[in-house]
């Protein structure tokens, strides 16, 4: 399999300011496309691009995965713009600049250096000001913290509100610091949104947290008991997460419904999240269709690419679904343990109280004192099992469907253009039976009809390629996320790990000289 | 299936339960045994100097029912009243472990040839560890026997180590079974006894500490041992759950084409190792914990079923006391009931004095057990955990140190 690869810079003229990247958040969080699959031959070492947030290598490297993601970046903004309009006419389609030789995106050979060379001119005549501002040092910079959970009215009609503080150097938010106070629907309320407007032109949406009637039933209802409150801190985590997902993504971090839900105080209610109202019904009656018109597209797939991926994404889809099913009796087992290691540790100490010989009786005392200690790790333990491991497998999940979405989408976009060709095909039939028949008056009719359907093609042919250009990058861009993600996960988890092991090293070594000491 | 234990074990009795003085004029060990189907067969060895004996080693094969017989026969003696009789073994019983083997074999489809072979030697290893124990019960309790200065002395005992013969007493008979039902009876009476129930006073206060000291102590390490088991199974199922995340990660590091395929097996060798780890830390906490919790629990309950017998011979002679003084206001039967009384008095003092010793011989006993057994769990314990640190740590600076 070819390793990523990163293109060469294009163009010297950047300024190479960019030394504050080190810091802080994944900067960037590449619109950079990979092609995993392409044919040609292999590339030679590829620049690591994933060094950023993890370490701080040489400045060269980074700065030159910089420079193109930063033009990658301004792709995305001005395609951000013209998403905003009805009629979603992508820049691209416009008539390439003079300087580039117009290549068809279907091609695979030497696809990136297509990619890069159509947006190029794009940048150059649009964002100008915005490169300047960049410049500037305004990084793609931004953090995003969930916290303080708050019961608010009482009842079934009282909800958790939650504060969402953002710090950001972003030059689009009016603050570097601010705070709002959040309910759980709004947040479903903003998915929703961006599902809306990203999700059919082959977007990659963070999926939002899963609702869970049980759970907050109990909130509501006032339990004050543990498994509320983990309930609420599991929410609190995983609405975090997803917010930071969804602020990562370049194009989405643009968009204004979610600048309105961070910065405006008042939040328009979102209705329509109710599991049980109208939108919600409508929402599962389209998933139903979704899922029978899924069985009976028939796809002429002329890229291996996307099969590929799919057969890829479904198989890691499985392997996931396993390991979280594993990790979840983990987590369970490990809390069984904290709870045993308790009682243990009572029935320890009640031994050295009826013990009568006293240096043996201390030494048993020190024994449940220790092992209380050890209770306490394991739940720890539990908890960063739970929350590191077990919930990154299970977003995952939950992204992979949102994958796996995106790409059904493209299918329904080439059966639109393959209805549109038909249809056309259909138009011209009827044309020619029109010439034959000789009826003039029906003749300008057919005529307008074909341009009309002619225009549909076209217009269902760009829009198809769009998506799978689109569909490429975000690919691109989510695996390396998704790297990225596992390894530092993966890495806090083990130290985590090691934490345990420390500490119980200390316990029993102090332990070990009482022990010594009975005589 | 045929289990053997390694045969050729050092010198000195290698159960850590006990420590054991004993001389060498009477070694007895167990050294081998063999697992049928449904009964464990222990070849037991002896040597000895004693004149007794024809031979100066020989060996005899015997089955748990007849080291029931023995312990019974201690029992029931009349001249061990005054003694701690050592605790019988408890059965072998491996109907748990031969269930989790043969539900592997019925098999579940959704589990990998890889994990299949982890599981099987996972079950495998727990059989041969409660072998291991059974063994060790049955060893411990012929080796307290053969150090006790008096128990050693014992017809049966001979009998047991020596007769080349099944000493047939295999399967209770009905009129056995019977007596254990009666047997427990007058246990219920004894409870009443000691605990002060029956209004029988207590004339000694070595005695009265020892009988507030063994009744609380027994209740709570059987609490102990309990909880104690619990948490070495909870280790237990957590070392088994690592299987099949060790093989998920496996798969998982097989498919992916990008920096992750070396981070995830990686890890998944990672869990394999934790695995073997936290396996040791449960069987450890088993055996240096749990066992020892669980011997010192038939113990103290055999040092209350010493005090029951003293008290019952207390309560015999202040009956005989009685008797005495009715007689000698009756003016009948005087001499009679005069000799009695004279009998219970020397019993109940000989049972007094006996049981004294051996109820501070049972302290010292318990006390290093505790000793060792505790400092070598905390070494094990402490083991363990720096090898876990190392494999952690090794692991970490592999996956930062790659791009």
């Amino acid at each position: 399999m070819a390793a990523e690869r990163e293109p060469p810079p294009l163009g010297d003229g950047k300024p190479t300011d960019f030394e504050e990247l080190e810091d802080g958040e994944d900067l960037f969080t590449s619109t950079v496309s990979t092609l995993e699959s392409s044919p040609s031959s292999p590339e030679p070492a590829s620049l690591p691009a994933e060094d950023i947030s993890a370490n701080s290598n040489g400045p060269k490297p980074t700065e030159v995965v910089l420079d193109d993601d930063r033009e990658d970046l301004f792709a995305e903004a001005t395609e951000e713009v013209s998403l905003d309009s009805p009629e979603r006419e992508p820049i691209l389609s416009s008539e390439p600049s003079p300087a580039v030789t117009p290549v068809t995106p279907t091609t695979l050979i030497a696809p990136r250096i297509e990619s890069k060379s159509m947006s190029a001119p794009v940048i150059f005549d649009r964002s100008r000001e915005e490169i300047e501002e960049e410049a500037n040092g305004d990084i793609f910079d931004i953090e995003i913290g969930v916290s303080d959970p708050e019961k608010v009215g009482d009842g079934m009609n009282a909800y958790m509100a939650y504060r969402v503080t953002t710090k950001t150097s972003l030059s689009m938010f009016s603050k570097s610091e601010f705070s709002v106070k959040r309910r759980f629907s709004d947040f479903l309320g903003l998915h929703s949104k961006l599902a809306s407007k990203y999700l059919h032109v082959g977007y990659i949406v963070p999926p939002a947290p899963e609702k869970s009637i049980v759970g907050m039933t109990k909130v509501k209802v006032g339990k004050e008991d543990s498994s509320s409150t983990e309930f609420v801190e599991k929410r609190r985590a995983a609405l975090e997460r997803y917010l930071q997902r969804t602020v990562k993504h370049p194009t989405l971090l643009q968009d204004p419904d979610l600048r309105q839900f961070l910065e405006s105080s008042e939040l328009p209610r979102a209705v329509n999240t109710q599991a049980l109202s109208g939108a919600g019904i409508l929402r599962m009656v389209n998933k139903a269709a979704d899922a029978v018109n899924k069985m009976t597209i028939k796809m002429n797939e002329s890229d291996a690419w996307f099969e590929e991926k799919q057969q890829q994404f479904e198989n890691l889809d499985q392997q996931l679904r396993k390991l979280h099913a594993s990790v979840e009796a983990l987590v369970c087992h490990r809390k069984e343990l904290s709870a045993n290691t308790a009682a243990f540790a009572k029935s320890a100490a009640m031994l050295g109280n009826s013990e009568d010989h006293t240096a043996l009786s201390r030494a048993l005392s020190q024994l449940a004192e220790v092992e209380e200690k050890i209770d306490q790790l394991h739940q720890e333990q539990a908890f960063a099992d739970f929350y590191m491991f077990s919930e990154l497998l299970s977003d995952y999940i939950r992204l992979i469907a949102a994958v796996k979405g995106v790409f059904d989408h493209r299918m329904k976009c080439w059966q639109k253009w393959e209805d549109a060709q038909i249809t056309l095909l259909k138009k011209r039939e009827a044309e020619a039976k029109i010439m034959v028949a000789n009826k003039p008056d029906k003749i300008q009719q057919a005529k307008n009809e074909i341009r009309e359907w002619e225009a549909k093609v076209q217009q269902g042919e760009r829009e198809f390629e769009q998506i799978s250009k689109t569909i490429r990058k975000e690919v691109g861009r989510f695996e390396k996320e998704r790297v990225k993600d596992f390894k530092t996960v993966i890495i806090k988890y083990l130290e985590s790990l090691v934490q345990t092991q420390q500490q119980l090293i200390k316990y029993w070594e102090a332990f070990l000289p009482e022990a010594k000491a009975i005589a | 299936m045929e289990v053997h234990p390694e045969a050729g074990k050092e010198g000195k009795p290698s159960c850590a339960l006990v420590e054991l003085q004993g001389d060498s004029s009477l070694q007895v060990e167990i050294s081998d045994a063999v697992s049928e189907r449904d009964k464990v067969k222990f070849t037991v060895q002896t040597k000895s100097c004693l004149p007794h004996f024809a031979q100066t080693e020989f060996s005899v094969v015997r089955q748990h029912e007849e080291f029931i017989w023995l312990h019974d026969a201690y029992v029931e003696n009349e001249e061990y009243a005054g003694l701690i009789i050592p605790p019988a073994p408890p059965r072998p019983d491996f109907e748990a472990s031969r269930e989790k083997l043969q539900k592997l074999g019925e098999g579940d489809s959704s589990v990998t040839r890889e994990e299949f072979a982890k599981m099987k030697q996972e079950l495998e290893a727990e059989y041969l560890a409660i072998f291991k124990k059974t063994v060790a019960m049955h060893e411990v309790f012929l080796q307290r026997l053969a150090a006790h200065p008096t128990l050693r002395r014992d017809h049966n005992f001979f009998v047991f180590l020596e007769y080349g013969q099944d000493l047939s007493v295999r399967g209770k008979n009905r009129k056995e079974l019977l007596g254990g039902f009666l047997r427990n009876i007058v246990k219920s009476a004894d409870e009443a006894l000691i605990t002060g129930v029956s209004g029988l006073k207590e004339v000694d206060d070595f005695f009265e500490h020892e009988r507030t000291f063994l009744l609380e102590y027994h209740t709570r390490i059987r609490d102990a041992c309990l909880r104690a088991d619990r948490v070495m199974r909870s280790h237990k199922c957590l070392a088994d759950d690592y299987i099949p995340i060790s093989a998920a990660l496996s798969s998982l590091g097989s498919q992916e084409v990008n920096q992750l395929r070396t981070s995830f097996l990686k890890l998944a060798e990672l869990f394999e190792r934790l695995r073997k780890l936290e396996g040791r830390v449960a069987s450890d906490e088993d055996l240096k914990l749990s066992d020892m919790l669980r011997y010192y629990m038939r113990d103290s309950q055999a040092a209350k079923d010493l005090l029951y017998r003293r008290l019952r011979a207390l309560a015999d002679y202040e009956n005989a006391n009685k008797a005495l003084d009715k007689a000698r206001t009756r003016n009948r039967e005087v001499r009679p009931a005069e000799s009695h009384q004279q009998l219970c008095c020397q019993r109940f003092e000989r049972l007094s004095d006996s049981a004294k010793q051996e109820l501070m011989d049972f302290k010292s006993r318990r006390v290093s057990s505790f000793r060792k057994n505790l400092i070598e769990l905390a070494e094990l314990e402490l083991k363990h955990a720096k090898a876990s640190t190392l494999i952690l740590r090794n692991t970490l600076v592999a996956l930062k140190g790659e791009p």
